[in-house]
């Protein structure tokens, strides 16, 4: 009996071990929970904050990073993959359809093996077959709002313009009793300009407006539409002269929706 | 007495039972499945039999009051598979050895298969039970999931069924049958049935492996979990084989540690010289069993992973890179504890033979290479560490131990541990013998050239291709490694069996004058395997994470989430208690049947005649 028991408490005491070992020996890490899809409102988002929706895809659903890191070497690194898009596109070995940056991106994205970075491809395919899924489908499943958001957070890391219009009719997930309640969107640029006060500090069109701000009755004349999405979003980036910097409110990004944002910028730039 | 035998007796029953279940239970379920989530069907399943893998939520998992749906069928397919594994790997070596004894005509390796098969008889019974358990516990908590695999593989389920009963009969007939079949044409027909037995039982693995590995890497469905109808290509799914083959070696491993503990409790309880020479001699064939599946293991542990990246690169960074890269620093001590066990018995078994004495001067420095090789294996990459400690080292990895961390120094070290092991083997078998053949120094020196120049080999291939190549080729050494490891293995063991032919022995072998404390180390082996066992168990099934079937059927239980590391070594240790509890049963059992007590005055008298 005594070696019953002697055998008992040795069996337990390893068990213990092991136990303890698993709890104390190594870091305790919580797995994150199951990813859902991240909602995207009709238009209900700047752009700023769509690329920080795929900068967050990106790091988290999208499981990029497990690949695309500094540290792995696994995949090729994402920091110019807007500039290179357009060398890739003129390449021999490219397969893909894309005329464009913003399209080269979400091919990438969908169709990995259009262009395979030499040396990234599977093992004995030389370099034709990407080993990277599909991140519209399988465990990554990314809705097609994400997939655009993705693709507008690497045309922003990249530097080069951030083309990607944000579906309004994708991903629309989150119920209306879930959110906090929002300004409805404007119906159309003028709608838009008396909400936000815009005549206040500027002549626009045939409306009156403030000196405070440069006249922009025939703003489509002098600058294009890029310009004017910037001069909206980052107003102090180019103060006209004869105008102190800071005066206009810097916040219109977070403020505007995507669509309301687009529909002005046309409004302005038909200005002419 | 009676009661024990009662319960022998009632355990093939149960048995049966179990396996009934399985069989009505399947074929109940799968014509349901076929058609149960028809409302949701996608657009390409219209045209199908079959419908896709159904979207569930919270309220599609039931819920009992003081049970954790996800606990109960980790526990009941954790011991059901320990079970399994035990008396699936029982059999292989019963029948080597078994032919063994037929073809030396040495009666010592039949009462010794005899004594194994012996052991293995009532955990078959067990099996079956904690398999029906495994059943109910997943149609009452997960009855979508089992609904949906039954609907896939409902033959193979029926065909399970079938096989299982084919299993029994074979399994009773070989170990009832044990003393009738003997001598001449009978024994083969007995060796034939070992065949049998083992051939039907690895089918039966294959079969439940073709379910588990459906879960990890679907085939034979489409994007939406539809089913093709092709059985075959469900079955032979990515991951299949490389399981099969992980399987078959890790059981015979654990079934060999699990004979080796128990005849070291009885060589502890034996009471005469003769006992304990019989169960020392029984637990040293356990662990040589043991160890010889264990060598290989490692590099079916290898094919698997390089299957999982070849199957998912996302998946297999999940298991090495991901969260459960700190899981393989435990599995470092496990692996660790199991070849320094190992080693330390065969050291200590040295003690049976007069001619050790010239060898025991070397053990010092196996023992040396492979607590260094362990402490390689252990070596994380990345260190958890706080800012300051951060900024002192300059970065998450140390400068000197960081390379340690990655895998072309694992490979480095865990080669370099399997060879050791080989040496500390060769070493064992030479300890009673002195060669007589003319050319023993020429074959010393092929053999020190051999491991020489084979450790260099491994150290080399895995230093160029680990720190000199780019990622995408750090493990590429791992192939020629292996095969480096496995030639010197087997050209060693040629040599020197050669070498041995017809030596003479220093003294005959003192079975039984082996340290008690030898045999705690049998008892480590089967703990630290049932352990181990267990912790991988987590986390294969833990690499589908959120996915009952990956990528095709989403997990929305509350469980969906994958449990810390702590969280599964107290679910992997409360499982382990509960087997080795049930094994003592086993043990137990198994010799009570041999008791026979005289209850004098309790019956009456038989009348005369």
């Amino acid at each position: 009996m005594s070696h019953f028991l002697k055998v008992v408490a040795f069996s337990l005491l390893v068990i213990a071990f092991f136990t303890g070992f698993s709890f104390f020996g190594v870091p305790q890490i919580e797995p994150a929970p199951p990813p859902k899809e991240e909602a995207v409102e009709r238009g209900a988002m700047t752009i700023e904050q769509f690329v920080a929706l795929g900068k967050k895809i990106f790091d988290g659903k999208g499981a990029c990073t497990l690949c695309h890191n500094p540290v792995g070497g696994r995949a090729p690194a994402l920091e110019r993959a807007g500039i290179a898009a357009v060398e890739r596109m003129k390449d021999a070995r490219y397969r893909g359809a894309a005329k464009s940056v913003e399209e080269y991106l979400y091919e990438s994205l969908v169709k990995p093996s259009a262009y395979v970075v030499a040396g990234f491809g599977k093992a004995g395919t030389n370099d034709t077959e990407s080993p990277m899924p599909d991140a519209s489908a399988g465990s990554i499943r990314l809705s097609e709002a994400e997939l655009r958001a993705v693709v507008a957070y690497l045309q922003d890391l990249s530097g080069v313009e951030v083309t990607v219009r944000i579906p309004t009719d994708a991903g629309a997930t989150a119920k209306a009793q879930d959110k906090p309640a929002q300004r409805a969107p404007a119906k159309n640029a003028e709608e838009l300009i008396a909400q936000f006060a815009c005549t206040a500090c500027h002549k626009i069109g045939a409306q009156a407006g403030g000196p405070i701000g440069p006249d922009l009755s025939r703003i489509g004349a002098s600058r294009d539409a890029a310009y004017l999405r910037r001069a909206i979003l980052e107003p102090n980036a180019d103060v006209p002269k004869g105008f102190a910097p800071g005066v206009m409110p810097a916040t219109y990004g977070e403020q505007l929706y995507a669509r309301e944002l687009e529909v002005l910028v046309a409004y302005l730039a038909a200005l002419k | 007495m009676r009661i024990a035998t009662g319960i022998r007796r009632a355990l093939p029953r149960l048995a049966l039972a179990a396996a009934v279940t399985v069989f009505l239970g399947a074929a109940a379920l799968a014509p349901e499945a076929a058609f149960a989530a028809e409302p949701v069907a996608a657009e390409g399943a219209k045209a199908s039999a079959f419908a896709p893998a159904p979207t569930l939520t919270t309220a599609d998992y039931p819920q009992i009051r003081g049970f954790n749906g996800r606990i109960a069928v980790w526990l009941a397919a954790q011991l059901h598979l320990w079970f399994a594994a035990f008396v699936l790997a029982v059999p292989i070596f019963v029948f080597i050895i078994e032919a063994i004894g037929m073809g030396t005509r040495d009666e010592r390796y039949d009462r010794l298969a005899y004594e194994f098969i012996k052991v293995s008889i009532t955990a078959y019974s067990l099996t079956a039970i904690l398999g029906g358990l495994l059943l109910f516990f997943l149609v009452i908590f997960y009855p979508h999931l089992f609904q949906y695999l039954a609907g896939i593989f409902r033959e193979s389920m029926i065909w399970y069924a079938l096989l299982f009963f084919a299993e029994s009969a074979i399994l009773y007939l070989y170990y009832y049958g044990w003393h009738w079949l003997q001598g001449g044409f009978a024994k083969w027909v007995h060796l034939t049935l070992g065949l049998l037995l083992n051939a039907v039982g690895t089918t039966l693995m294959f079969l439940a492996n073709a379910w588990v590995t459906f879960m990890m890497s679907p085939a034979g469905v489409d994007a939406a979990g539809v089913f093709s109808g092709n059985t075959w290509a469900a079955i032979h799914n990515a991951l299949w084989n490389p399981i099969n083959i992980h399987r078959v070696v890790a059981n015979v491993a654990f079934g060999g540690s699990i004979v080796g503990a128990y005849a070291a409790y009885r060589f502890l309880s034996a009471t005469t010289a003769e006992q304990k020479a019989q169960y020392d001699w029984m637990g040293y064939t356990a662990n040589f069993i043991a160890i010889s599946a264990l060598l290989p293991l490692p590099f079916a542990g290898y094919y698997l992973t390089a299957e999982i990246y070849a199957y998912s690169q996302q998946m297999g960074i999940t298991l090495m890179g991901g969260i459960f890269a700190w899981l393989f620093i435990i599995q470092a001590v496990l692996i660790g504890t199991l070849f320094l066990a190992a080693n330390y018995y065969l050291w200590c078994g040295m003690g049976r033979s007069d001619g050790a004495v010239r060898y025991n001067r070397y053990v010092k420095y196996l023992a040396a290479g492979i607590i260094v090789a362990f402490l390689v294996w252990f070596t994380p990459h990345t260190l958890i560490l706080t800012n300051e400690e951060l900024k002192a080292l300059g970065g998450p990895y140390h400068k000197i131990l960081g390379p340690l961390g990655i895998m072309p120094a694992k490979n480095i070290a865990v080669n370099a541990m399997i060879l050791f092991t080989t040496l500390s083997f060769l070493m064992y078998r030479r300890a009673n013998k002195i060669p007589t053949v003319s050319w023993v120094n020429a074959g010393n020196a092929t053999q020190a050239a051999l491991f020489t120049a084979g450790l260099l080999n491994i150290f080399f291939l895995g230093v160029y291709h680990g720190y000199f190549t780019n990622t995408v080729y750090k493990v590429a050494s791992s192939i020629p490694q292996v095969l480096t490891t496995l030639a010197i293995i087997v050209a060693s063991t040629v040599i020197d069996t050669l070498m041995y032919r017809g030596a003479k022995e220093v003294a005959p072998l003192h079975w039984g004058r082996v340290s008690d404390r030898s045999q705690y180390a049998l008892f480590l082996l089967a703990v630290a395997f049932t352990w181990l066992m267990g912790l991988m168990g987590y986390i294969r099934s833990s690499l589908r994470q959120h996915w009952h079937v990956t990528n095709v059927f989403r997990d929305a239980s509350p469980d969906a989430f994958t449990p810390t590391l702590g969280y599964a070594a107290n679910v992997v240790s409360l499982g382990a208690i509960i087997f080795m509890a049930l094994v003592i049963f086993v043990f137990w059992v198994s010799q009570v049947s041999a008791r026979h007590t005289t209850a004098v005055g309790y019956w009456k008298a038989e009348p005369a005649r």
